[in-house]
Parts: C-alpha cells; structure tokens; sequence
C-alpha cells in the first residue's frame, strides 16, 4: 500500500469546501517550505475570507491581518525581522478589492517579501458575491443577472498591473490539472528563492476553482476554470529575477 | 541625559527612539509631519526602520507587523488621519500587542483646519475602533512632559500589552521649550508571545486573543479594569481649598494653571485638576477637592465640551460642572479668571 506523505507543516485537515483548490496550494507551498527548510524561519500573514481558515491548519507563525491589509503587516515583519522569511497568502478580494492599495504599493517599495494570492474570482466566505476578478457575464449574489463591464469593469489582472514595476518575480499558475501543478510548485519555489536572495518583492498569482460558489460541479468548475478563466488570465512567469521574461 | 530646545514634535520623535521604538510607519499631515521628518534621518541612524506608508491604514498595519514580531512601534498622525488608524488600533487591542500611537489634535471635523484643538478627546478616550478595547491615553501639556510621556507609553503598552495614546496638539507640537532626554534603552524584541518563526516549538498565531482566551468577556473586563485602578495620573494644583476647580489638561491646562496663580493673588480661592491620564480618567484626583468647593469648570479647545461629560461621571454630578468652550483659540488666563469669578457671583 502506498505510503501517504504529506507535509508536517499541514497540522490539521484543512477545511476547505470540496473541490476547492486552496488544499492542493496549502500542501504545495508546504513541501516548497519544507524542502528549503524554511518551515521553522516563516511567518504568513493573512488576513480575512478562505485563506484565514489556514491559521490552525498550516503550521508556521500567522498575524492575521484586517481585511485587505496583509501586505502592509508582512512589510512591517519583515522590516524588523529580515532574517525570517516572510509571506501573505490572499484571496483575490482581499488582495484585489479593499487590499489592493497595500497589495501594490508593497510592490512598489519592492519590499523583500512573497504574495501569493489564490484567484477564484468570486468573494468565498462571505458567500459568493462579485469581485474585481470576476469574468463578464458571471453570475454572483451581487450580480444576479451576470457581471456587467460597463457598471462594474473588467477583470482585474493583477500580473498585467505589477509588470511595470522594478519587482523581483512575477508569475500566474494553476491548480487546473496535475501538470499545472508541478509547474505551480516551480513557480512557488523560485518566488521564495527570489526573497531568500533578497531580490525584493515576489508574487504568484494561482487560478483555483470554487464550486460552491460558482454553483458547479467538481468536474465542471474546473472545467470553467480551464476553458474560460485562463483565456483572461494566462498562465506563465512574468519577472524572473527582475527582468521581464517574453511570456 | 541630554539637554536640549526642541520644538515638540521633534521631541516627542527624539524620545520615541531613546525610548527603545525601532519601527514607524507613517504618512504625512499637518501639524505631525515633523515626527516624520525627524524620524526619516534619526531612526535609521539608531538602526530601527522608517516607513513612510502609502496611507494611514498602511502605516498602522505596518505597527501591527511589526508590533507582532515583538518590536517597539509607533504612527503618528492627526485628526483626519487619526480617524483611519482606528481599524488598526482596535486590531492591535484585540490581539493584546503593544504599540504607540501619536495624535496631535487639529481643529474641527471632516478637513477642519490646522490649528490647534482638544476635540479628539472622545475618540481617544472613548475607543474610536470597533468592538470592546480602551486605549491607555496621555496627555502632555509641555515638550518636556511630552518627552516624559512618550518613554511611559512605551513602557506601559509593554506592561499590559495594549495600545497606547498620546493626544498632543498644534500648539505643543509646534513650540519650541528645552527638554532633558533620558538614556537611550535597548529593547529585547524576543517575547515569548512575538512571531519570529516556530524554530523548532510550536507555530504562534497572532489574532484576536477572544478565540484563545476562556471566559473571554471576564479576563477583559478584568484587565481594563486593573488599568484604571492602577494607571491614573494628575497633577492638582490648590484644590485644597478651592472654591472653584477648573478641570482641564494639555495646553489648556497650561492656561489655567497661570490663571489659578493669578487668581490667588486676587485671594479667589481657584483650584486646577489637570488629568495626564484622560484614559483611564484620574477620577481618584477629585478626592482631593476640598469641601467648600461651589463648581467645577472645564476648559477645553472644542466646540462641543467633551471633557465635562468625564468631570460629571467621576463627581457623579454632586457639585456642579461648567464648561467654558475655546474653539480654536488658546485663551488668555484672565479670561479663565473672569469665568471663575462669573460662577462665583451666580
């Protein structure tokens, strides 16, 4: 019989909704944290919505944040704990929505920490209202008859905003099908080697589905996520030790 | 010890550092900025880090990081910037952390204006964040107490894990007066409660402390209420034997005071109760009044009176309280003098 190996940062089952892509991100940004070794110096600052459920499931240092405000708390760890290594982990509400002030000028200052945020393109916890991701035509609790463009703006694409900056890495994966993921994991190792190397501000941006809030099968939304989600969000490493790549 | 003539701003900066701060995070405004200034060359020099923030609400959650990993942290702001710290403060309270929060009073509501006011007086004793937190706030009505106070908040936000307040205002932030510097400290930011990473024990998870702590509503009640027995300070002045006591603290205080020597000399029997706790409110100070006392009169620079609402609960209204309003004007002490004077001819 198979040996079930997964990482001892992962202290608890998650309690993530079925389906959701959250579990497979925690336990690859675990085994990334444990095969640098550096599941013993890291400190996650998270804040409110899905990702928060992570406090008593991963096992490294947490602050939790105010709504939106992760990247702010991480750069003042960060600031007075150098030798640490330092990370936000955000939903795309969170980071894109009330967060994106923080979120960007972070990048801005280009301080030496890594933002991973988890893009289902719907608010999640608070049970699936529209948010700046959200894909024209999709229906949320605040958008009954799908998104509007014209009242509400086009998808926010955060990887398109961040490459004008002087920042370190940049890169968008997927938990779309097991290839996505091992290169997710790759994407994952090199943001936090881009902060080991002290070369600034790191982030990945990982399209992850949610079924329950976009009220689809297991199958389906991942489905959605592949045929429609990527065709506004393409996947790739955008900055690679501050330089912009041809993706 | 140093000595030095500082206008109070940089003074209250200048404290913050020897007071051991190795972080601030901060944004511009008027009348503040000199904090800023004078900490964007100073405190890098001591080996801490400044961070002038994007925002107000950058700032107080870069305190909050900082805080957090277990180091001395500190924002100043005023008024309308004060207003967007609170969703930090009451973060900060919440997840017991210490940290040091700066508010130089300016005039009015919304934009107001730049000059000098004490209208903060409730959001700062009242809490102006969500939910069930007090702040501890001092308020320094000269340079030198500033200097004083800043090195006490520190200490006492330590003490009891909780943020701290010092509710300066345009006129004391902007004079210049000399000032004696305390040694620099050395802080050690390696609390048992502090994030730096699980290093082979346990991993740590700085939130509210509510989803940790049993009996939550009793332990937090207990704690503000061991604050306010422990941690009132005043300074009174003849109210032994007074007839009537002006109440009022900052610069106003520094105004009634001169008036209270004035009217002495006049023989009006003017007594001064000058809260440097506004929380918790020295109500101890009233204990000291003396029996002949006909009225209490507030002085305070706002349009509305906050400071009375605090002199009525703590003499539970036995004798009666007056107010005597400012706006944006410093009074003269014959002024102060002559309202006393009304209240006794009444």
């Amino acid at each position: 019989m198979a040996e079930k190996r997964i990482p001892k940062t992962l202290v608890e089952n998650n309690k993530f909704c079925p389906g959701c892509g959250h579990g497979i991100i925690n336990r690859v940004l675990a085994e990334v944290l444990e095969e640098m070794g550096l599941a013993d110096m890291a400190i996650g600052s998270v804040a409110v919505g899905c990702a928060c459920l992570m406090i008593d499931t991963f096992g490294t240092d947490w602050v939790q944040a105010p709504h939106g405000r992760a990247a702010a708390v991480a750069s003042g760890i960060k600031r007075v704990r150098p030798e640490n290594f330092v990370f936000t982990y955000q939903g795309d509400g969170d980071s894109l929505a009330i967060g994106f002030s923080e979120t960007m000028y972070a990048a801005v200052r280009n301080e030496n920490i890594t933002v991973f945020i988890v893009n289902n393109g719907i608010f999640g916890m608070t049970g699936g209202q529209m948010a700046p991701t959200s894909l024209p035509g999709q229906r949320t609790t605040t958008s009954p008859a799908g998104k509007d463009p014209a009242l509400a703006g086009q998808p926010l694409n955060i990887v398109n905003q961040m490459r004008q900056l002087p920042i370190g890495y940049l890169a968008r994966g997927s938990v779309g099908s097991f290839k996505e993921i091992i290169r997710l994991k790759k994407y994952i190792k090199a943001a936090v080697t881009n902060q080991i190397e002290g070369n600034g501000y790191g982030l990945v941006e990982i399209l992850s589905p949610c079924p329950t809030n976009w009220k689809m099968t297991m199958q389906g939304a991942l489905d959605h996520m592949n045929d429609n989600v990527k065709k506004f969000f393409p996947t790739g490493e955008f900055i690679k030790e501050g330089v912009l790549t041809d993706a | 010890m140093t000595r030095a003539f500082m206008k109070g701003n940089h003074a209250l900066a200048e404290a913050a550092i020897r007071a051991g701060m190795t972080f601030f995070g901060g944004y511009p405004i008027t009348p503040q900025s000199e904090i800023l200034e004078y900490l964007s060359g100073n405190l890098p020099k001591a080996g801490g880090t400044f961070v002038q923030a994007e925002s107000e609400l950058a700032g107080v959650n870069m305190v909050y990081g900082a805080a957090a990993a277990g180091h001395r942290a500190m924002t100043s702001s005023s008024g309308p910037g004060f207003s967007l710290l609170q969703e930090g403060i009451s973060y900060i309270a919440s997840a017991e952390l210490p940290a040091v929060f700066v508010d130089v009073q300016r005039y009015g509501s919304g934009l107001g204006d730049i000059f000098q006011a004490q209208s903060d007086y409730y959001v700062a004793t009242r809490g102006g964040g969500h939910g069930d937190y007090r702040m501890i706030a001092y308020a320094p009505a000269s340079v030198q107490e500033t200097v004083d106070l800043v090195g006490l908040a520190f200490d006492k936000a330590e003490e009891y894990r909780n943020p701290c307040l010092l509710l300066s205002d345009a006129s004391i932030a902007q004079m210049m007066e000399p000032v004696v510097f305390p040694e620099k400290q050395e802080c050690n930011p390696d609390h048992d409660w502090a994030v730096r990473g699980k290093r082979g024990g346990d991993f740590k998870k700085i939130t509210s402390t509510m989803y940790y702590i049993e009996n939550f509503d009793q332990y937090i009640h207990d704690k503000y209420a061991t604050i306010q027995a422990n941690e009132q300070r005043w300074e009174n002045v003849q109210v032994e034997d007074a007839e009537v006591v002006l109440v009022a603290f900052g610069i106003s205080a520094r105004i009634c005071k001169e008036a209270v020597s004035m009217a002495r000399a006049e023989g009006i029997r003017l007594g001064l109760i000058r809260p440097v706790s506004i929380w918790p409110f020295p109500e101890k100070a009233f204990d000291e009044v003396s029996k002949d006392l006909r009225a209490y009169l507030t002085v305070e620079l706002s349009a509305l009176p906050r400071l009375r609402d605090d002199v009525m609960l703590a003499t539970e209204m036995k004798t009666p309280v007056h107010h005597f309003l400012a706006g944006d004007t410093i009074p003269s002490s014959r002024t102060i003098v002559k309202q006393a004077v009304a209240l006794l001819e009444k």
